[in-house]
């Protein structure tokens, strides 16, 4: 019975030492393991030190409302991507997924030009965790319930 | 009962011998009716459209990825805790299963993520810590298999469990702790299903059909185990008479 008590102390020990050298780990690359960074906390992330033209990142968020737009050459598209705080122009050069449009969530991957607009690479559609069929969909909006950022 | 009422392999065997078939017609069942909802009853989803099917496969298979090295971890604590005979044989069994689901959970995930996403794989957190399960199973499988004494490879495979159960909760809540491309849970969450009940039910009859699966074939693999262990043994016997 002791030794079968020991072995559960040292099992339990060792579990909880390696956890908790896990989470500081994780803490510690926290910078490194989000996928994307918000307009705000790029904002922030500007404000602290320039970003260099070159270096490659995602943000991510909302495509705001009435911000989609083509520029003269008919291929480029221009968005503004919103955290409902701070708002990021994108202009982007390449095929959309299926999913975008004004209101939906995405990450857009690419870097930050001479005049302060973002210029994506690529763009991926995020969606969110709720899943209803298209009359319940209809029924909230109708009835004002609706609850999602979504069109 | 103590916990050591089936450490009697004669008993364990007897009463899996019962449970295995009734396991595998419930799964057998479940699934038919479950894919049956999934596919051709539940609606198509009022933003993804017919796309949506790929959740009814995919979350009941990551559920079961996150839920066989539950299991495997918590078997090889007993194991090496209060030396279960059993344990053993059940993390060993349950490896090959989690990794198969594992698997089916990355694939699916990846063609779910083309038409939704735009693109096949992305390194969020999510998908990163769901891959490192994978090379974790493998890991553990190799392990086994790397070390010929049984007992000192139960003793390794079963530490090495233990220290990649540090990624269980690192999966579950990766979507809430960090930005992902993922979205975060629709079912287990804080409050309440964001999946309207049309499409939870199937959902829900799939995770039993893939859970009742489980059961079946980890008791044909612990009897095949035990199978080999005997046979292993009568050598043995035979050889020093």
């Amino acid at each position: 019975m002791t030794r079968k008590r020991r072995r559960l102390y040292i099992v339990s020990g060792f579990m909880l030492i390696f956890a908790t050298a896990a989470a500081l780990v994780l803490m510690a690359f926290e910078e490194n393991i989000v996928f994307f960074y918000s307009p705000t906390e790029l904002a922030r992330k500007m404000e602290q030190q320039p970003i260099p033209p070159n270096r490659r990142l995602r943000i991510g968020g909302l495509v705001e409302e009435g911000s989609l737009g083509r520029e003269k050459d008919g291929v480029t598209i221009t968005f503004r991507v919103t955290d409902t705080v701070e708002v990021i122009n994108v202009r982007f050069r390449g095929f959309l997924p299926d999913l975008f449009r004004e209101g939906q969530g995405i990450v857009a991957e690419g870097s930050v030009a001479a005049d302060g607009k973002f210029v994506a690479t690529e763009v991926l559609a995020k969606h969110d965790e709720t899943y209803m069929p298209k009359e319940v969909a209809e029924a909230l909006k109708e009835a004002g319930q609706w609850q999602g950022d979504h069109e | 009962m103590s916990m050591h009422y089936f450490a009697n392999p004669a008993r364990f065997t007897r009463l899996a011998g019962r449970i295995q078939p009734l396991a595998g017609c419930l799964a057998a069942i479940l699934l038919i009716v479950g894919l049956y909802l999934a596919l051709v009853q539940a609606p198509a989803d009022y933003q993804q459209g017919e796309t949506v099917r790929i959740m009814f496969v995919h979350v009941p298979s990551a559920w079961m990825a996150l839920f066989c090295y539950s299991f495997l971890a918590v078997a090889s604590a007993v194991a090496l805790i209060w030396k279960h005979p059993l344990a053993d044989l059940a993390a060993k069994a349950s490896a090959p299963i989690g990794a198969g689901f594992t698997f089916l959970a990355l694939v699916t995930g990846s063609l779910w993520g083309k038409p939704m996403w735009g693109t096949w794989w992305v390194w969020d957190a999510r998908l990163t810590s769901v891959l490192i399960l994978l090379f974790l199973y493998l890991g553990y499988m190799a392990l086994w298999q790397a070390i010929e004494d049984s007992q000192k490879a139960a003793k390794a495979a079963a530490v090495l469990a233990l220290v990649g159960a540090v990624n269980v909760p690192i999966i579950k809540f990766s979507v809430d702790w960090w930005n992902t491309l993922h979205q975060p849970a629709s079912v287990l969450r804080m409050d309440g299903p964001a999946i309207h009940p049309s499409m939870l039910w199937p959902l829900l009859i799939m995770a039993l059909a893939f859970k009742a699966y489980f059961v079946t074939l980890l008791l044909a693999r612990m009897r095949m185990e035990l199978n080999l262990r005997r046979i292993r043994a009568l050598r043995l016997a035979e050889r020093s008479s």
